[in-house]
This record gives structure tokens, C-alpha cells and sequence, in this order.
């Protein structure tokens, strides 16, 4: 029935080289990466090839690690393929400087609302989106407030005295 | 454009059009959400919508909480179903600890989640009755979502933000008069559904007012993310616990029902013959429950001991289940680390879940996946040019739930 995941590795490594890489099955789903700039190509490439067929965007998030030099902004796809009931997860990583990365609206409506919500906590700005305003928060915030640089209070208290528990 | 004669001037202030105000708060939109309509006579031209009025920031919140702290987040955000989120939450921090969870767990989560729906799609469909000019069916068929919400006070203590169950299983067992009720309702719901369909379903009124109102062809419905009931009434036979089964929806019977065109009308029978299915699911899963005998009918929770509290009298009195006590209630475990993503199905529609987890003692991501918020960018194309009485309608039949929505 599903597709298995190393197919799908297949496929894409013969179509794209080794601009797919970092492989890794995540609890049974396959997790991959490519290049910002070639996001829809293999989008499209899912979407197009008759023996993937990922034609149901599930999900669109950005993650935000400020840990790695240029790639700071992750956008994450979950993409599912609801005739072999196969799901995928694919992203793109981009520097928190230039945070370009091309719309998914041409191929998924969805990917609409899923963008303005991206853009509206992460500043992700997305190259040809119809109308890429922030949805959730107030139009005059000018920050994008999921990033890590806007910390909340630690409630599980790492930074409290250790000695005093026991593991000083 | 226009089916009046109007001829107005080229640099005439009026325009044929009227800009309508549907919302914030408005009776008709059950919910905090705007939309701006813009009105040619009673018939929609155009709409634009905007969210975002009860926004919580739950996916900052999260990251600062641990897992156990995420329950009560997860219950307002669908909160005519919270046990379904709950159970969703659970199921994800189990996926990533890796925790199996006893089939009785299941079968009793099980039990929770079907109740769960029926209590969401009991809600639905009476309220597409109300705004349709039916109040009867909605004010008849409250008592029996007070009946399920008496079962899960009976089982948690709460009502409607539920915070049901723990990570593992459930904080308690169910108690004899848990049992009793849910018998109750197994016996006397399916009269009062078969009321409520019998007041609808077949309504000549009812039927003119739903049919053909605010359609989606099943393309467009995959391509706009649509899940859950709405996407089945466009006749795709898609559903989580089938494609994807958590809680051992594998061992139970039930068929998917689904539609044809998408309407209105399609939703509410969809919606309706789900209820029946849940039905049949909980009655098979009490039985699967009652046969367990001896001390398998006292499992309620697997063995995790770094996520589930210990009973009460062992913190007194044992050491390790005090420093697991104060070390969970705390939040100092640490989580392994991992990226996952789990999915259930929702009141109305997938429910996601998405986890990465660098290590640490909270989320270091954590997304949800919120059926509602992406469904309803798809209203505007599915109430153009119907009447605005129609797209109140429509409304209510997408079920749209702010918590949800704004998140």
C-alpha cells in the first residue's frame, strides 16, 4: 500500500542529486531537506510525479533556531498522499537576514492562511503570496514574537539553585 | 451584476454595493471572528475575513511548559470537543517517549473521544437547525450533551475544558457510576437523535434552506486543506482513525460516511451519520472493556513512572514516588529528543500535532495543526454570490470554532 520511504528517497535523489539531503526517518515518517530556492521545484515534483502524488498540503510552520549560523528559519511541510496514505515531512532552511523563500500558494490554497501565520510569528517572507499580511496578531506589531529572541519566563526553573536539590 | 435597475451617476457617492460588518461579535457567528461582506441586495459579492481576536499565543505558551502543562492549553482550542484534543496531546507525548500505552487505556480513550464527537457534531448540527429557524432540535438535544458531560465530570471532574486524562492513561479509573451513565446515554441518545434527524432531515423548509448552500467540489475541497466531516460531505472518504489509527481504532468496526456535493446539506447528513457511528464505536468498545475480568478490568494507566504521578499514599510514604511526585509536578524530566508529529481526528477535521523536541524539559517547537483555521480561508469562495442568510448558514455548517481558529 504506502509508498515506502526509501521509494521516495529514491526518487528524489534521482531527480534532484544531492541537493536532497539529511535523510532521516522520523517515527516512520520520512524527513528531508532541501535548498530554499528549489522548495517548489520539488514541491511540484511531489505533487506532479505519478508514483508520489503528495497532493494534500497537511501542515506549514516555521521553526526558529537561533543556534545555527544561516539557517536560522526553518519552513516545515507536511505533506500527505492520501491515496497510499504516505506522509512526508520536508523543509527549507533560510537565514534570519534574508528570510525568502518562495510561496506554495500556486500549487496549494491552503498554503494561504498556513503563510500569513508563518510570516506573522517568524518574518518568514514569502516571495509571491497574494497577500502576505499578518492574521492572528495586530497589524501594527512589528516584531515577529515566536522567535527565540522573545524568551518567556522559565517555568520549569533550570536556573534555580541546584545545591539546594540535591545535584549541586 | 445587479438585478435592480439602478443607473447611478459616473462620480455618485452611493454604489450598488453595501459593506456589511458580519462579526466580531455578531449572534449569528457563534464565534469571535469578523467578516466583511460586501452585499449586492441580499446576495454576496465578495468577503474577506479576519481572525486572530481570541489569539493565546498557546505555540509560545507551550514552550515554556511541561508536557503535562500542555493538557489545559490543548483543551481550548476546539472547545466543544477539548477530550479529543486532550487525547491527541497524549497520544503525541506518547509517540515521542515511546510509551505503550494498556488496550484498556485505549478502549476507554476511545470511549472519551467518540463521546467526545458526538458532542461536537451534536452541537453543529442543532446550531445549522437554529440559524436555519429551527430552535427546537438545538434546546431538545442540550440534555444529552449534559448526559456526555456528566460522564466526563464523573471521569475528570470538569465539564467542558476537560484536561481528561494524563500522559499514559487516565488519572483514574472509571468509577461504577461512569459505567451507569454512559449506559444511560447509550440508551436513551439514539431516540433523541433519531428526534432530531426526524425534525430535519427530511424538512421540506430545512432541506431548501440547506441544499446546494455553500458547496465544494472535492478538488477543491483537498486543495483548501479541508478535513474531518467537511471534506467527507465532498465525498472523499478520508478519516485519521482509519487512515492512521491511534488508540486501537483498528479493532473497531465503523464505516466512514460520506457525501456527494459538499453542501449544506451534505455536511449536516455527514455530520449525522457520524454520530450513529460513534455510537456503534462506543458501544463495542464498553463491551471490549467489560471483558476484561480480575485485575486487567483496574488497568487505567501504563507504567511511566517519569510522566504519570504516582498514587497519593505511595508519595507519603515511599521515597522514589515522592522524588518522581516533585520531579514531574516540577517539569525536570527531560524528553528525549526527536521531531514528531501525530494527527487524530478532530471534531471537525485533522487534529496535528507537531513536537520537535531538542532534549529539554519543554517543547522546544510545538505546532498544532488546526483544522478550522484552514478550512475557513476557503468561505469566501464557498458563499460567493449566495444570499447572506445562506452564508450564516454556511457558517455554522463548517463549524467553526474561534478557540480553534485563533489558537
Amino acid at each position: 500500500m504506502a509508498i515506502s520511504n526509501e521509494y521516495i528517497q529514491q526518487k528524489l535523489t534521482e531527480k534532484f542529486g544531492d541537493q536532497v539531503f539529511n535523510f532521516e526517518d522520523t517515527y516512520g515518517m520520512l524527513c528531508f531537506e532541501a535548498p530554499k530556492d528549489l522548495n517548489l521545484k520539488v514541491l511540484q515534483y511531489l505533487y506532479d510525479e505519478p508514483s508520489l502524488g503528495f497532493q494534500f498540503l497537511t501542515d506549514l510552520c516555521g521553526v526558529n533556531f537561533p543556534e545555527n549560523p544561516n539557517r536560522e528559519l526553518a519552513v516545515v511541510y507536511h505533506l500527505h498522499n492520501l491515496v497510499e496514505n504516505t506522509r512526508l515531512r520536508f523543509k527549507v532552511f533560510t537565514p534570519v537576514a534574508t528570510p525568502d523563500v518562495f510561496t506554495a500558494t500556486q500549487l496549494f490554497s491552503s498554503a494561504n492562511w498556513m503563510e500569513r501565520e508563518t510570516y506573522d510569528f517568524f518574518g518568514v517572507n514569502f516571495v509571491g503570496h497574494p497577500n502576505l499580511k499578518r492574521i492572528l496578531n495586530v497589524d501594527e506589531m512589528d516584531y515577529f514574537p515566536l522567535r527565540k529572541e522573545y524568551p518567556l519566563e522559565d517555568q520549569t526553573r533550570i536556573d534555580k539553585d541546584d545545591e539546594m536539590f540535591g545535584r549541586g | 451584476m445587479s438585478d435592480h435597475n439602478i443607473t447611478l451617476a459616473e462620480d455618485a457617492i452611493e454604489r450598488k454595493t453595501t459593506t456589511i460588518n458580519l462579526g466580531p461579535t455578531h449572534p449569528a457567528t457563534h464565534g469571535v471572528f469578523q467578516n466583511i461582506m460586501e452585499l449586492d441586495g441580499e446576495r454576496v459579492v465578495s468577503s474577506d475575513q479576519t481572525v486572530g481576536y481570541i489569539h493565546r499565543a498557546f505555540e509560545k505558551l507551550a514552550e515554556r511548559r511541561p508536557l503535562y502543562q500542555i493538557t489545559p492549553i490543548t483543551d481550548r482550542l476546539n472547545y466543544c470537543s477539548s477530550p479529543i484534543n486532550n487525547m491527541g496531546w497524549h497520544l503525541t507525548c506518547e509517540k515521542l517517549l515511546g510509551v505503550q500505552t494498556p488496550k484498556r487505556v485505549d478502549y476507554l480513550r476511545v470511549i472519551i473521544m467518540e463521546l467526545a464527537r458526538i458532542a461536537d457534531h451534536l452541537i453543529c448540527n442543532s446550531i445549522v437547525g437554529v440559524d436555519a429557524g429551527a430552535f427546537t432540535g438545538f434546546l431538545y438535544v442540550m440534555q444529552y450533551r449534559e448526559l456526555i458531560y456528566e460522564i466526563y465530570e464523573e471521569v475528570c471532574g470538569s465539564r467542558l475544558t476537560t484536561n481528561i486524562g494524563r500522559i499514559g492513561g487516565f488519572e483514574r479509573n472509571f468509577t461504577n457510576t461512569a459505567f451507569t451513565k454512559l449506559e444511560k446515554f447509550l440508551k436513551e441518545y439514539p431516540v433523541a437523535l433519531g428526534e432530531l434527524e426526524s425534525l430535519l432531515t427530511r424538512n421540506r423548509i430545512f432541506m431548501e434552506r440547506t441544499i446546494g448552500g455553500g458547496p465544494i467540489s472535492a478538488e477543491r475541497a483537498l486543495n483548501y486543506g479541508f478535513t474531518g466531516p467537511n471534506l467527507r460531505a465532498a465525498g472523499v472518504d478520508y478519516d485519521v482513525r482509519v487512515h492512521s489509527p491511534y488508540s486501537s481504532y483498528q479493532d473497531f468496526e465503523f464505516d466512514i460516511p460520506v457525501g456527494k456535493t459538499g453542501d449544506n446539506y451534505d455536511r449536516f447528513l455527514v455530520r449525522n451519520q457520524e454520530m450513529w457511528q460513534s455510537m456503534r464505536i462506543i458501544q463495542q468498545a464498553y463491551n471490549k472493556v467489560q471483558e476484561f475480568k480480575g485485575t486487567d478490568a483496574d488497568v487505567y494507566h501504563a507504567d511511566v513512572p517519569e510522566y504519570y504521578l504516582p498514587k497519593k499514599e505511595d508519595v507519603y510514604t515511599k521515597m522514589e514516588a515522592l522524588i518522581w511526585h516533585f520531579k514531574i509536578i516540577m517539569g525536570e524530566v527531560d524528553m528525549p529528543k526527536g521531531e514528531v508529529y501525530q494527527s487524530v481526528e478532530g471534531g471537525n477535521g485533522e487534529l496535528g500535532f507537531y513536537m520537535i523536541s531538542d532534549g529539554g524539559r519543554t517543547p522546544f517547537r510545538l505546532h498544532f495543526r488546526r483544522p478550522c483555521f484552514i478550512y475557513y480561508q476557503a468561505y469566501p469562495e464557498l458563499v460567493k454570490d449566495s444570499m447572506l442568510s445562506d452564508a450564516i448558514l454556511t457558517m455554522s455548517s463548517l463549524n467553526l470554532i474561534a478557540g480553534e481558529l485563533d489558537a
